[in-house]
Formats: structure tokens, C-alpha cells, sequence
């Protein structure tokens, strides 16, 4: 993977080498938990009026019932937007993004989904992410901004009926707040396979390095 | 909804979901979780609170959706109007909605049926039908929101309640109209006065340039297209203007009080 080398002046600085700063890492579990609980108590929600011919399991749902789950995803989507929002700032404020995220080009995703599909994608440094990672993690972030911004089109479709409008109306923004939680699911279980898989990558979220 | 699927969304085990969603939890809290079946008990957990008192949990909601009314009272424009939409757009057949059957929704004979307004109003009286039908009314095509997530657009004449706020000399700066139906088990819900003052707020006499049928509240409804479709009561029989939160049949079980579109 040399082709992804790039001159990483912290190496040469600090002597262990921080692959996860703090506040990622924080911001990163607060985000897992408030996930969680967003999806948990909106598959509930989702049952009050299912949108497709099927429902979700009571035993993996949150608030019991349509009203208990409301007064969970309006309480848990306070620490998500919350959380969200730092993240974005510090992400380009300290140039996070930038470095971590870009650039993502189609040649690279192309070849290095290649390389992990073989199992020659290289984890040895775990401060760079390979092409698919950052196609990911771009992808993910943009996904949880659609699902905040069609969720409050669906909570206020008066007050920010521009919003709501912006989303096709409100019957649309209904389906885009679903398939981008079903994308978040699927990504959660990628996300958790490879993190399970290379256990250094999850220990860098627990301790930093 | 009483069909539950084993399907998740295509190509995913929702067991094996929950399972790794669990995974991004530290340790502990993750064995109690599963212990606890993801209950609301166990859930307390996550939020710090102690699992043998529940009710903590429970009250911590209950604030933060005290919390979300006051923002929610916040963002409300008094002069947002909600869209209004053509009459080709009107659902057909518009839902019957409630936690009864249509069969048993309040029978109510219009010609016995009193309206009656008390509390901070210079006019305590009460309303025969005859007497409101002869107030000016307008018609609006709106979306109804329901807290299920369903939506339907309908067609509603009335008069606007602000009109008749002022008719009566009610004193606006209080706090709510508290609005009690013929509902079985007694249907009531409390307006915030910005919203009971919101122009598209409206005393409804008619659905689809009908008298209001049975199903949708008769003699009248109150639609505030601006709330929730549980905001919008039917089958009103008295309307209190008071700075006393009295509750509502729904708030009172848990939907958020203000629950503003």
C-alpha cells in the first residue's frame, strides 16, 4: 500500500503515536449509544404505521409502545444532534476530515475493494484509512446529516416546510428518514464485523493507540 | 400492524444486529442490557440512572419532553401557514381515526348539542349549533398529521377560533383553551393560546363542504393544522380558556403536550 503513503510529520513528533484523539473517541461512543437508541425507539415508531408489509420485533424495539418511543427519539435526538454538530465543527475544524477523508477516487475505492474482498488490504497503519474506509466514513456522515435533516421535516413539516419540501413533501421524507436508517444498520454491521475482525482498530477507538 | 415479518431489511439478521449493536457498549452495561431484554429498565442504564427505580427514567423523559415543548413553543411562527393544498389532492376516503370504533364515536343529536365557553371570557355562555353556523367561516385544504406517522388531506370549514376568541372577549394572554369532548371515556386536550391564535386554527362545522359527518367529529371539530392530528379534537362540547395546565386524554398518557408540526 505505498501507494497511499503520505508524509506523516506526527510520527516522527510524538513518540506513541495517537491514532484516535480524544475527542474522537468520545464523541465516537456517545454517538454508538445515541444511535442506538434513535434506531431502537424509531423501529417502534415505525410500527405506529408501518411504511412496508412488515414490522419490527417488539424485543428489539424501545419504549414499549408509540408513545414511550416518541419520548425516547425526541429526548435521544438531542444527544445526536448535539454530538453530531461538534463532531462536524472539530471534524473541519482541526482538518480531520480533510486529511482522513480526502481524496476518495473511484480508481482507489476500485482497487483497494479488491485488495480486502482478496485479503490483501494492509492494516498496519491504522492512522490512514484505505480508500473503501474513507468511501465509508464520508458516506456514513453525509447519511446521518440526511436523517437528521429528513427527521426534523418530519418533526416540524410546518415550521421548516421549506425542509420538508426540499425532501419531495412529507409522505417522501417519511421513506428518506427509513432507507437512510437502513443505511446506518448496514453499515453498523460492516462497521462492527471489520472492527471485530481487526481488534488493534477497536482498542484505537477504547484507548487511542 | 399486528404482522410481525421476520424480515429486518433484506439481507440482515436483526439478531445478529442487536448483537453487534450491543458490541459498542462497554462491558458491564452491555450484559445488563441484554439481561434486561432492552427494556425501558434496562435503558436507564445507558442514561446513568438507577435500574431499581425505573421511574426515574421515566420522569427524565417526561422532562425532556417538557423540555421539547417549550422549544417547541420557541420555533412557533404565529405566522407560518401551514400548506394548504388543491381539492384534487383531498384523501379519498379521508381515515377514520381513534382509539374506538367508528361504531361507537359519540352519536351526537345536533339539535340538543350546547357549546360551552367558560373560564378567562367576558361571554360565559353556551353555543347552540344554530347560533355558530351563522358565524363567517372560511375553508381550508390541509394536511392531517398523525402521530403514527400517517398523513391524509382533507377539506375543513369553519370559523376561525381567533374570530371567536375575540366574539366572546376571551383573554388571549392565557395560557391554553382546554377543549373536553363527548368521546367515550371523556376525550380533552389543552391548545397553547399562540396556537389557539394561529389564523388557520378553526372551529370545523364541515368536511368537504358538508355538514361534519359523524366519523370526523360532528357537530364540531377543532382543526389546528399546525399540531398533531390528536390535537385536533372532535365531538367538542365545552372549551375552557385557562392558565392551568389541565392535561389531555393523550398528553396525559404520554404524547408530547405541545406536539406543534
Amino acid at each position: 500500500m505505498s501507494s497511499l503513503a503520505a508524509s506523516d510529520e506526527r510520527t516522527l513528533a510524538a513518540p506513541a503515536k495517537v491514532i484516535q484523539p480524544a475527542w474522537v473517541r468520545v464523541l465516537h461512543w456517545i454517538n454508538a449509544v445515541a444511535i442506538i437508541l434513535m434506531i431502537m425507539s424509531g423501529w417502534q415508531i415505525y410500527n405506529a404505521s408501518p411504511l412496508f408489509d412488515f414490522t419490527f420485533s417488539h424485543s428489539i424495539t424501545l419504549g414499549g409502545w408509540l408513545g414511550g418511543a416518541l419520548l425516547w427519539h425526541f429526548a435521544a435526538m438531542w444527544l445526536l444532534m448535539v454530538n453530531g454538530l461538534v463532531y462536524l465543527a472539530l471534524g473541519l475544524a482541526t482538518g480531520r476530515f480533510r486529511k482522513k477523508l480526502l481524496p476518495i477516487s473511484p480508481s482507489g475505492v476500485i482497487s483497494d475493494t479488491k485488495a480486502a474482498l482478496t485479503g490483501r488490504l494492509s492494516h498496519d497503519d491504522l492512522t490512514k484509512y484505505n480508500y473503501v474506509q474513507k468511501l465509508l466514513y464520508a458516506g456514513i456522515i453525509v447519511v446521518g446529516v440526511v436523517i437528521v435533516l429528513s427527521g426534523l421535516s418530519i418533526w416540524k413539516p410546518v415550521q421548516l416546510q421549506w425542509l420538508t419540501a426540499l425532501f419531495g413533501g412529507y409522505d417522501v421524507a417519511r421513506y428518506v428518514h427509513f432507507f437512510c436508517m437502513a443505511a446506518i444498520c448496514a453499515f453498523l454491521v460492516v462497521h462492527v464485523a471489520l472492527a471485530l475482525l481487526v481488534p488493534k482498530s477497536l482498542r484505537a477507538m477504547i484507548i487511542g493507540r | 400492524m399486528g404482522r410481525i415479518r421476520k424480515l429486518l431489511i433484506p439481507g440482515v439478521d436483526k439478531k445478529l444486529l442487536v448483537k453487534d449493536a450491543t458490541k459498542l457498549m462497554p462491558d458491564p452495561t452491555r450484559r445488563r442490557f441484554i439481561a434486561g431484554g432492552a427494556s425501558l429498565g434496562a435503558l436507564t442504564l445507558l442514561t446513568g440512572c438507577d435500574m431499581s427505580d425505573s421511574f426515574s427514567a421515566e420522569e427524565m423523559l417526561k422532562q425532556i419532553s417538557k423540555f421539547n415543548d417549550g422549544v417547541q413553543a420557541l420555533i412557533f411562527n404565529p405566522n407560518a401557514l401551514a400548506p394548504t393544498f388543491p381539492e384534487s389532492a383531498i384523501t379519498k376516503p379521508f381515515p377514520f381515526n381513534g382509539y374506538y370504533a367508528v361504531e361507537d364515536a359519540p352519536d351526537i343529536n345536533g339539535k340538543d348539542w350546547k357549546f360551552e365557553v367558560r373560564g378567562l371570557v367576558d361571554n360565559k355562555k353556551s353555543w347552540t349549533l344554530e347560533e355558530l353556523y351563522k358565524l363567517p367561516q372560511v375553508k381550508q385544504v390541509t394536511r392531517h398529521i398523525c402521530v403514527e406517522g400517517w398523513s391524509a388531506i382533507g377539506s375543513w370549514t369553519g370559523t376561525p377560533l381567533r374570530d371567536f376568541l375575540k366574539l366572546v372577549g376571551a383573554d388571549t394572554r392565557a395560557k391554553y383553551c382546554w377543549f373536553q369532548c363527548a368521546d367515550p371515556d371523556g376525550y380533552n386536550s389543552p391548545l397553547d393560546m399562540a396556537s389557539a391564535l394561529h389564523p388557520q386554527t378553526q372551529m370545523t362545522f364541515k368536511f368537504g363542504d358538508e355538514i361534519l359527518p359523524r366519523a370526523y367529529g360532528y357537530p364540531m371539530k377543532i382543526r389546528v393544522p399546525t399540531k398533531l392530528g390528536f390535537k385536533n379534537p372532535k365531538y367538542v362540547i365545552s372549551m375552557e380558556v385557562t392558565n392551568d395546565y389541565k392535561g389531555g386524554y393523550w398528553e396525559d398518557q404520554g404524547y408530547n403536550s405541545f406536539s406543534g408540526s
